[in-house]
């Protein structure tokens, strides 16, 4: 009996092998495919431009900050990032503003086409911005909304809504309807109950998102280049300036854009597979 | 005063019925336990007087005021919920203080008020813990002691004992019935414990399948069940149940022994009786013992009689043996009588 659960056990083991092998080095190669240009561009961009430009290239950095230095004292650099902040942060509050009742009424309420719904949620992802290029920029041209913060925010936000909706939509899933239904039985209305109850609970959760948009939105660089000419966001800024600057400034500008989004990104992993609906990793 | 009148409540989710028009009254101050199996639709009448659920049809009526179209913080309601529902944000003080600061109340009254209810559950010690720091049971005496702390017109339970210990559920069970007697609660209580049933009930409402098949005192629902199923359901072992056919002038024929029955317009009829009104004499019921279990004082038998399953609680006196073929005579005036189709009883009910 337990001969033959032991080869049992053996045989699946053996079959396991290579297909836990072939797991691996997917992982390793994945890994790899996105790590190694962020060490590349962080050892760049803290190295001075001798080093950047020197063979064969050295996998330490200088440690030198003027490379970035002299990037973020370049002209225009640090409005293009506070534009970038800006249209991110209005991204943030109209994404959460519209995303977390969107999630909420996802989550409690049963409504026809809730599935359609949800699969729309996710299609509109799928849909390229590039087509929609010139007729945005020709409605915004007409509307006034064109080289403004608050038009290419409303962009970003279609951008990051769907994400919005379907991470409030699993945090709020996650609470027991029963801990509202609790609090309607102890003398709440149904606002009272979602502020003292349901607030508190998912608000890690909402942050989370919300940094998520705003990273979505400080990523984005079709519509922004399109639809700004004097207030750049930094990356159309990037886009423009870079590609006539010395390698040593490309470095440093990519280092600058991708960093930020990298630390926030880090920082809210535990809400993002919320969204597939494996919380709590 | 707060008497619960329900009226012809019924409820359907999609094509199921949970609920068949239900009519129940629930006296002031009453003690009222609502018992039956597993997915019988307790939960559901609950929450339906509470308002967590609309009812399809019917009213519901509390303390002379309808409230179906009220919310629940409109209902001088506090309610138990089945898994608890403890705040995980909130320490147990606050949670037991919640509904008294919504209604904002004075904090010497908040409390005095948490104090007391927490003493009486004995979790006086667990006040600063959060719910992730307690134990299922624990947690289960926070969600009683918060809703006691309301002290509402109405209490309703959903198995608010049924993750304590033998012991501990013993001793809160008479506590709780002291508590709501004291003041003056009335109170609906689910439970699928027929023991817990009958110590604590005025009355027992016997649910199955979405249906009230009998509301009565606990001793006449365990005496004179209104249907089989309330027999077969309630009394550890449940009731014995044998065919009986007609036989001349009205009396009936049990595996082979003549008994007087009610008049019926049927060949055959159920024949019921308890296992403790069962005792060996010559003029009994042939059974054929299956096994025997000494429980102490009594001795439980398993038997046959024709082919049916049959039990009997015994004075542990009598020697039994596996394979021995004994005489069962039941105690006449213990005897009940089902219709095979409707299962209603066919004694007249006094
Ligand atoms: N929201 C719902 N949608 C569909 N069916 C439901 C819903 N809520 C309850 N039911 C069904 O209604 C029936 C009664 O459920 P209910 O929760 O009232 O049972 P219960 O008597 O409380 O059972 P238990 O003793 O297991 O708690 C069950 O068959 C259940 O599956
Ligand atoms: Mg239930």
């Amino acid at each position: 009996m337990t001969t033959a659960t032991a080869t049992a056990a053996a045989t699946a083991a053996d079959i396991r092998r290579p297909a836990r092998l072939l797991f691996a080095a997917t992982i390793v190669l994945l890994c790899a495919w996105v790590l190694a240009p962020i060490y590349l561009l962080t050892v760049n961009a803290l190295s001075s431009p001798d080093q950047v430009n020197a063979f064969p290239k050295s996998f330490v950095p200088g440690f030198e900050m003027g490379s970035i230095t002299f990037f973020l004292q370049f002209g225009g650099v640090l409005r293009a990032l506070f534009n970038s902040i800006l249209v991110a942060g209005i991204t943030m509050v109209l994404a959460i503003g519209l995303g977390a009742p969107a999630g909420y009424a996802l989550s409690r309420f049963e409504f026809r086409g809730k599935g359609t719904f949800r699969i729309m949620v996710l299609m509109t992802r799928a849909f390229p911005l590039p087509l929609l290029a010139l007729p945005l920029a020709v409605m915004f041209i007409r509307t006034g909304l064109d080289d403004t913060a608050i038009g290419l925010a409303i962009v970003h936000t279609t951008l990051a809504l769907p994400f919005a909706v379907l991470i409030t939509f699993s945090l709020f899933s996650g609470i027991p309807v029963e801990l509202e239904e609790a609090a309607w039985t102890l003398g709440c209305t149904r606002l009272q109950a979602f502020y003292k109850v349901v607030l508190p609970l998912v608000l890690p959760g909402i942050a989370a998102s919300a940094v998520f948009a705003f990273v979505i939105s400080w990523n984005e660089v079709f519509a922004a280049a399109v639809l700004t000419i004097e207030n750049r966001t930094l990356t159309a800024f990037l886009l423009q300036n870079l590609d006539v600057s010395p390698l040593h400034l490309k470095f440093a500008g990519g280092a600058v854009l991708v960093v930020p989004a990298l630390i926030f990104i880090f920082a809210v992993r535990k809400y993002l597979f919320a969204m597939w609906g494996i919380a709590n990793r | 005063m707060a008497e619960i009148s329900i009226r012809n409540v019924a409820k359907r989710f999609g094509d199921f019925t949970a609920l068949h028009s239900i009519d129940l009254t629930v006296e002031d101050q009453e003690f009222m336990v609502l018992l039956g199996a597993s997915g019988c639709g307790k939960t559901t009448l609950l929450r339906i007087i509470a308002g967590l659920e609309t009812p399809s049809q019917g009213e519901v009526w509390i303390g002379g005021r309808r409230v179906d179209h009220l919310p629940p913080r409109q209902r001088g309601i506090a309610m138990v919920f089945q898994n608890y529902a403890i705040f995980p944000h909130l320490t147990v003080f606050e949670n037991i203080a919640f509904g008294l600061r919504m209604q904002k109340l004075p904090q010497a009254e908040i409390d005095r008020r948490v104090t007391r209810t927490a003493e009486l559950m004995h979790i006086g010690q667990l006040l600063k813990r959060y719910s992730g720091q307690l134990s299922g049971g624990q947690r289960q005496r926070v969600a009683v002691a918060r809703a006691l702390a309301m002290e509402p017109d109405v209490i309703l339970m959903d198995e608010p004992l049924s993750n304590l210990d033998a012991l501990l559920r013993l001793e809160m069970r008479a506590e709780l019935k002291g508590v709501l007697a004291e003041s003056k609660t009335t109170t609906i209580y689910v439970t699928h414990d027929q023991v817990e049933a009958m110590s604590l009930a005025d009355r027992i409402a016997v649910m199955n399948q979405g249906r009230i098949v009998q509301a009565a005192e606990p001793i006449e629902v365990y005496r004179n069940p209104a249907a089989r199923f309330v027999g077969s359901f309630i009394g550890n072992p449940p009731m014995n149940f044998l065919p009986a056919r007609k036989a001349d002038n009205g009396s009936w024929q049990v595996a082979g022994v003549r008994f007087d029955g009610p008049q019926a317009e049927r060949e055959e009829i159920a024949f019921a009786i308890r296992p403790e009104d069962l005792h060996p004499a010559e003029d009994g019921l042939p059974a054929k013992v299956r096994v025997v279990e000494p429980l102490g004082p009594h001795v439980l038998a398993t038997c046959e009689v024709e082919g049916h399953l049959f039990r009997a609680v015994l004075d542990s006196d009598i020697r039994l043996r596996r394979g021995d073929t004994v005489k069962l005579a039941p105690m006449p005036q213990r005897i009940r009588w089902f219709d095979p189709e409707s299962e209603e009883s066919l004694q007249p009910h006094r």
